[in-house]
């Protein structure tokens, strides 16, 4: 997170380091940058999943969580007593540990799956989901928040912005079931929910490469009425959950443009005859990027989050789904796992998206 | 200027009003200027004085905030003009529209920039912003704008630049960042580049460098400068017609020579009063000296450094930064000592080292008979009270939202001499009359003082509890010459009646010599010189001391054009010497 | 050294500073100096943000008079409202599959909306503070430490983590009253990161101010320091991050009570819930169990986003629109400024317009910090 937060991350600088190394990352390279920052995600990813294991586990066995009340005593405690939930917790703490380096992050108590092989039957379905989304988030978000810079303090810009916090405040279950109402039930253009239609999963079921990203699989069946009908079904999702980011990239698009537009290296562009648009363009619209895009790795998990709702709205079978399933079967193993797996997914595209922000920076790559 | 020269811009009854928080601000008032081609016209003027405004307002750079009234009428050098303005050859910039005072800048006005850091995009290199203001102005492919761009970086000095018009900003001193931005102003060759405090950003040593390019500019490329600036200095060197402003007014206009030998105005005598010359000191110096007892030299010193290295730790166990390297040096009960040195040579470093702010990572620095070397904080406490700090910048140096008769009893407060601020206040009262404040002062809050104000106040927090020694961080860089020859004064004073020590850091020579007993000169981070400051001033030994004086520009033209000989014949020894070793 | 007379001199965070003794007590009250402040589109912005807070903090306390019915009523006089009524003079916005009048569980939600956010946000201010504060101030072993915790934890689906807070806390099942401290300490151990790392940065920022170090010179305590200097002049941007968040309760809330983990029906009423009643009205038509309170969530967050965004450009000299001016108009230079000090220009005088570079002394430093405090907040939230 160092990039993202040089004020929090760094040890206060000295007042003799002038504003020129101040910018410039440790170690020197780009090569140690990211040796350094791989090396940070792990107390990252540490910290969280020991967090969430004794929180869970602060609530008592999950056994009795998911199963109690459904089975006898007696019963229930030769369960617990199986599955190891009765020894000391630093004891189950330290196995679990063990387990999770070796990629085994346990598995669900109610339906008895592997944790690792929820994540792929429906992790790619997210990440379809999120795709999409980002998608819509960058069509709309980048262009206007430019837009909204360039007209700063017109009427433009006011509505721009009502509308970026428009999209922050509807909670994206809100705006699913808005677009639900006016477009499967009112219009009736769209599909009410899921990934695609029965007729369409069934011809994609028995494909040689299945892939489980099903705009791959529509194409690769070759049939333009499974395509169309996948893309069909993605359009409410993609849009609910992409306006949600959307709106966050637009306010800090049009913050950050604004921002650099009042820098002396804007008004020296201004002197040498550069246009305005040309400035928003070129001179605020780089540098104004390095920090927007440390924030889209912060956004990866506000989408991840919002694909829980999301697909929960709209009957999207992905991990999100399938997390709010187990909630509601208090199964706290599979949530653990699945939360401390997103833990892990979330470190790993902030440490991505840290280097390409550093890549971007030629103060970095020289 | 003779008259047959033709005008290049000329400013008629301009009249600049700003909005802000406070209400409508009036920065420029009736001012009417004149350049004429390959003339260098100075402006200078204090802060506040209307002097950047009047500046930015010939490229039609003002803040939206902003509104103007009166005329400016811009010459176009290829006689074009902006597409559709009224007469071909001259336009009124501030009845251009946009589009047309786009047309203008870049080639008919074009500007530096005082930061050279950032008048930079970090994220795009030299060469292609250089580019983007030639693509601007007319149709040229990569390879001609490239071309150009090498053209014109070669030309403003900086070497290599056929490989160097792909580096980024960050890849260049700041130096040589002013003179990318120097070629970006001149590489449509507009008939007048307005260069706002081009080289208050740079150590001495550099700002000599780009006044000659920028002398350059006006005897090779005939170009028209507009000078803005607070430096007298830098106006002697390199000004041929000074325009003094004060107040959005401008109050003398008259050539360099005439400006300085013969000043009509009261201001601009004032004004010219108040520049610290080198050697203004001696007189002082002797006579403190005289004045002291004959053992003074056997006393213990207050302050003794012998091999003091101070080290900043790196990050992620990458080597530190040595920012001082084995010094030595005293300062015995009662002397100042000035610690000159230019950005990075460490002066700040050791003043914060002394008054415990930055550990001492090697060698030994002993202060009021402490070993700062390892010490802790509880054992030094005692001993703050006999060290007062004075910081550069007044606009921080102040908790904002405490009146300053309550900062000026904080030590009081701390060290027991008082129970709470009301019953320091006495005594306070009495510290701001030292320090020439008024009593009803010490109800008010910092920002409702001025810089030099501040600076003041700051000064009698610092000589509450009476020091043996007293730290002062360039107190004076800050501040306006005129308010600076004030708070000079004041040191002096108090020096003089309460005999602390002083450990005295600036980057100027000038106000060095005014006050101390002997000047020690810093250069990345060892100490190449010591002694009084006649013998440091008159005749340095060591080769930067050398180099840093004769950079020094003399409020003077005719001696600074001789001193400017001196420098250049100074530096062609040094190229040759390091020619032949 | 850097240090010219241009740039140095008063900076314009010295002129926005609050003058305690000069103004009269109403003015000093963060929203209204604002909204003096404010112009043209800006003051538009506020008042509507203003106006739209105002109703809600309205309908929530004043529910039970504005309310026709109670959040958990299912019968009236006539016996049973009865399920998925259409609006109708009895029922304005119609009643819910359960059987609850839509109407009056909105006024009721938005009490218990006020509740969470209150407790939520006195909650995490209190210890955010004080943690940003300490680890900031000291730095060492106990500042990385948790710094490395608050990053991990703010880098983590929020949602997901109120989730798992409310699991430990109600073991899942809010259906007690006392869901709503679950649901708020659920939302505090979420937003503690955020109050931290914004009071942990201004605390680094402050302390290498000349006023703290002028202070630890003297040898003025640790405490005193803390205190006096730091805790008061880092608490300036409170007000904003108190509004950002206070939105951010809301959607967390609405958030948990979608997926289950909120407060029965019975033991208040919450948007949330309802929304996820009336997923499956929408898919036969039925509209309006969904769009009333959804409405009222989008309606509080963006009242509350408004005035936090309007505050943050009022905060910003470079975002803050000002009054346009006649050409000559104001006052010279000198008159602005405080007697006694002719030359110097003092105040938001002439200091602030000579020069650009009057922001900071690096433009990219500027922007970078900028940005830095803009996106720490908004961009983490629940949808």
């Amino acid at each position: 997170m160092t990039a993202t937060v040089p004020a929090v991350g760094a040890p206060a600088p000295s007042p003799t380091s002038r504003p020129t190394a101040r910018r410039r990352l440790p170690g020197g390279g780009l090569g140690r940058y990211i040796v350094v920052r791989f090396l940070l995600i792990i107390p990252t990813i540490f910290i969280l999943v020991t967090l969430v294991f004794f929180l869970m586990r602060a609530t008592g066995d999950p056994i009795t969580a998911a199963l109690g009340g459904r089975l006898s005593g007696a019963q229930l405690q030769e369960r617990i007593h199986a599955a190891g939930y009765d020894r000391p917790i630093l004891v189950q703490y330290f196995e679990y540990l063990g387990q999770i380096v070796t990629g085994n992050f346990g598995t669900s108590i109610s339906d008895n799956r592997p944790i690792t092989t929820i994540l792929a039957t429906y992790g790619v379905a997210t990440l379809e989901l999120a795709f999409y989304a980002l998608i819509v988030a960058f069509i709309v978000g980048i262009p206007l928040g430019m837009l909204a810079a360039y007209f700063r303090d017109k009427g433009q810009d006011a509505v721009l912005r009502v509308f970026a916090i428009l999209c922050y405040a509807t909670p994206v279950f809100f705006a699913g079931i808005l677009l639900k109402l006016v477009f499967s039930v009112w219009l009736n253009v769209l599909p009410v929910a899921g990934r695609a239609s029965t007729s369409s999963e069934l011809e994609m079921q028995f494909l040689p490469n299945k892939t489980g990203i099903y705009l791959i699989d529509a194409f690769q069946t070759g049939d333009p009425a499974v395509i169309s009908d996948v893309l069909m079904h993605a359009i409410l999702p993609a849009i609910a959950l992409g306006l949600l980011t959307a709106g966050v990239f637009l306010r800090l698009v049009r913050t950050n443009v604004i921002g650099t537009l009042s820098t002396d290296y804007v008004d020296a562009a201004r002197s040498r005859g550069v246009s305005e648009f040309r400035l928003v363009r070129k001179h605020a619209y780089k540098p104004a990027l390095i920090p927007i895009i440390t924030v889209i790795g912060l956004q990866i998990a506000l989408l991840l989050g919002g694909a829980v709702l999301t697909e929960s709205t709209f009957e999207w079978k992905g991990l999100g789904f399938q997390l709010a399933q187990y909630l509601a079967a208090r199964d706290f193993v599979a949530v653990q796992g699945i939360v401390a797996l997103l833990a892990v997914i979330v470190a790993v595209t902030n440490f991505i998206v840290d280097i390409i922000a550093a890549l971007i920076d030629p103060r970095v790559r020289y | 200027m003779s008259g047959q020269q033709k005008t290049i811009v000329s400013i008629e009854n301009l009249e600049v009003s700003f909005s802000t928080d406070a209400g409508a601000i009036k920065a420029v008032d009736r001012v009417s200027l004149e350049v004429a081609a390959g003339e260098v016209l100075a402006i200078v003027g204090e802060s506040g004085s209307g002097k950047t405004v009047t500046a930015k307002s010939i490229l039609g750079l003002l803040p939206e905030t902003a509104t103007a009234r009166g005329a400016i009428i811009l010459s176009s050098r290829d006689g074009g003009g902006a597409p559709g303005a009224g007469s071909s050859h001259n336009n009124d910039v501030l009845s251009l529209s946009k589009k047309q005072l786009r047309g203008i800048r870049g080639s008919d006005v074009s500007m530096v920039f005082q930061e050279p850091s950032t008048a930079l995009n970090p994220v795009y290199t030299v060469g292609w912003q250089i580019a983007e203001g030639l693509r601007a102005h007319g149709k040229y492919t990569r390879a001609e704008a490239k071309a150009k761009a090498i053209d014109i970086l070669g030309r403003v000095g900086i070497p290599d630049p056929e490989t160097r018009v792909n580096y980024y900003p960050h890849q260049f001193s700041g130096g040589q960042k002013q003179r990318v931005v120097i070629a970006q102003a001149l590489v449509l060759d507009p008939g007048l580049i307005v260069a706002d405090e081009p080289t208050t950003a740079l150590d001495v040593t550099v700002q000599a460098e780009i006044l000659d390019l920028l002398r350059r500019c006006r005897d090779e490329f005939g170009t028209a400068i507009v000078l803005i600036t607070h430096n007298m200095g830098v106006v002697a060197d390199l000004a041929d017609r000074v325009a003094v402003m004060y107040q959005g007014e401008v109050v003398e206009q008259a050539d360099a020579v005439t400006l300085f030998s013969d000043p009509q105005n009261d201001y601009t005598k004032k004004l010219l009063a108040s520049v610290p010359h080198i050697g203004q000191g001696a007189l002082q110096t002797v006579e403190r000296a005289s004045a002291r007892a004959t053992d003074w030299q056997n006393a213990t010193p207050v302050v003794v450094a012998s091999g003091l290295r101070i080290e900043y730790p790196g990050r992620f166990g990458r080597g530190g930064f040595v920012a001082v390297d084995g010094v030595d040096f005293e300062i015995r009960a009662g002397e100042v000592l000035g610690l000159v040195g230019e950005s990075g040579s460490g002066k700040t470093t050791i003043g914060r080292a002394i008054g415990g702010l930055t550990r001492v990572t090697g060698g030994s620095l002993k202060v009021l008979d402490h070993e700062m070397n390892g010490i802790r904080e509880r054992v030094f406490k005692k001993v703050r009270s006999d060290i007062g700090f004075v910081f550069q910048d007044p606009a921080s140096s102040f908790n904002p939202l405490l009146t300053i008769a309550d900062c000026v009893a904080e030590p009081l407060v701390v060290h027991g001499r008082a129970g709470n601020p009301r019953e320091a206040r006495a005594r306070v009262d009495e510290l701001l009359e030292a320090v020439q404040l008024p009593k009803s002062y010490g109800d008010r809050y910092p920002h409702e003082l001025s810089g030099g104000q501040r600076q003041r106040a700051s000064l009698a927090r610092a000589i509450a509890l009476e020091p043996a020694l007293l730290i002062a961080d360039e107190p004076t860089s800050a501040l306006d010459v005129s308010v600076q020859a004030r708070v000079l004064e004041l040191f002096a004073e108090l020096q003089r009646e309460f005999g602390f020590a002083a450990l005295f850091i600036s980057h100027d020579l000038a106000v060095v010599d005014l006050l101390a007993d002997r000047i020690a000169v810093l250069y990345k981070g060892k100490l190449v010189e010591e002694g009084t400051g006649s013998e440091v001033l008159g005749s340095p030994k060591h080769p930067y001391t050398q180099r840093l004086l004769a950079s020094l520009p003399v409020p003077d033209p005719v001696e600074q054009a001789s001193r400017r000989e001196a420098l250049r014949a100074l530096r062609a020894d040094e190229a040759r010497a390091a020619g032949t070793s | 050294m850097t240090n010219s007379p241009t740039r140095t001199k008063s900076t314009p965070t010295s002129t926005r500073l609050p003058r305690p003794a000069r103004r009269s007590l109403l003015s000093r009250l963060p929203v209204v100096h604002q909204l003096r402040q404010s112009v043209g589109l800006q003051r538009g912005m506020l008042v509507a943000g203003l106006i739209i807070t105002g109703v809600f903090i309205i309908c929530a306390v004043f529910a039970q008079f504005i309310a026709p019915y109670g959040f958990a009523q299912l019968r009236g006089p006539d016996g049973q409202f009865g399920a998925q009524l259409p609006p109708s003079p009895e029922h304005l916005w119609g009643t819910t599959v359960g059987g609850y009048d839509v109407f009056s569980r909105v006024i009721w939600g938005a009490q218990t909306a006020l509740e969470v956010m209150i407790v939520a946000i006195v909650l995490s201010i209190f210890l955010g503070v004080f943690l940003g504060l300490v680890s900031g101030y000291f730095g060492g072993w106990l500042d990385r430490i948790l710094v490395v915790l608050a990053d991990a934890i703010y880098a983590f689906p929020s949602l997901l983590l109120a989730i798992v807070m409310s699991i430990v806390i109600s073991g899942g099942q809010s259906n007690l009253y006392g869901g709503i401290l679950a649901a708020a300490i659920s939302i505090t151990v979420v937003y503690i990161p955020q109050y931290f790392r914004v009071i942990r940065a201004e605390t680094v920022r402050i302390k290498g101010e000349a006023f703290v170090e002028s202070a630890k010179v003297i040898g003025a305590s640790n405490a005193r320091i803390m205190v006096r200097h730091v805790l008061r002049n880092s608490t300036r941007t409170l007000p904003l991050i108190f509004t950002l968040n206070a939105s951010e309760a809301v959607l967390t809330l609405a958030g948990l009570g979608f997926l289950g983990f909120g407060i029965e029906p019975t033991a208040a009423a919450e948007w949330g819930y309802d929304l996820n009643k009336s997923l499956s009205d929408v898919t036969s038509g039925i509209w309006w169990t969904a769009v009333f309170p959804g409405l009222a969530i989008v309606l509080s967050v963006l009242g509350v986003t408004l005035v936090g965004e309007s505050l943050n450009d009022l905060a910003d000299p470079r975002l803050r629109g000002r009054r346009a001016v006649a050409a000559a108009a104001g006052d010279v230079a000198a008159t602005s400024v405080v007697p006694g000090g002719t030359l110097e220009a003092g105040l938001g005088g002439l200091s602030g317009l000579e020069g650009c570079g009057d922001f900071d002394d690096s433009g990219t430093r500027t922007h970078t910090d900028t940005s830095h405090t803009d996106t720490s907040q908004p961009e983490r939230r629940q949808p």
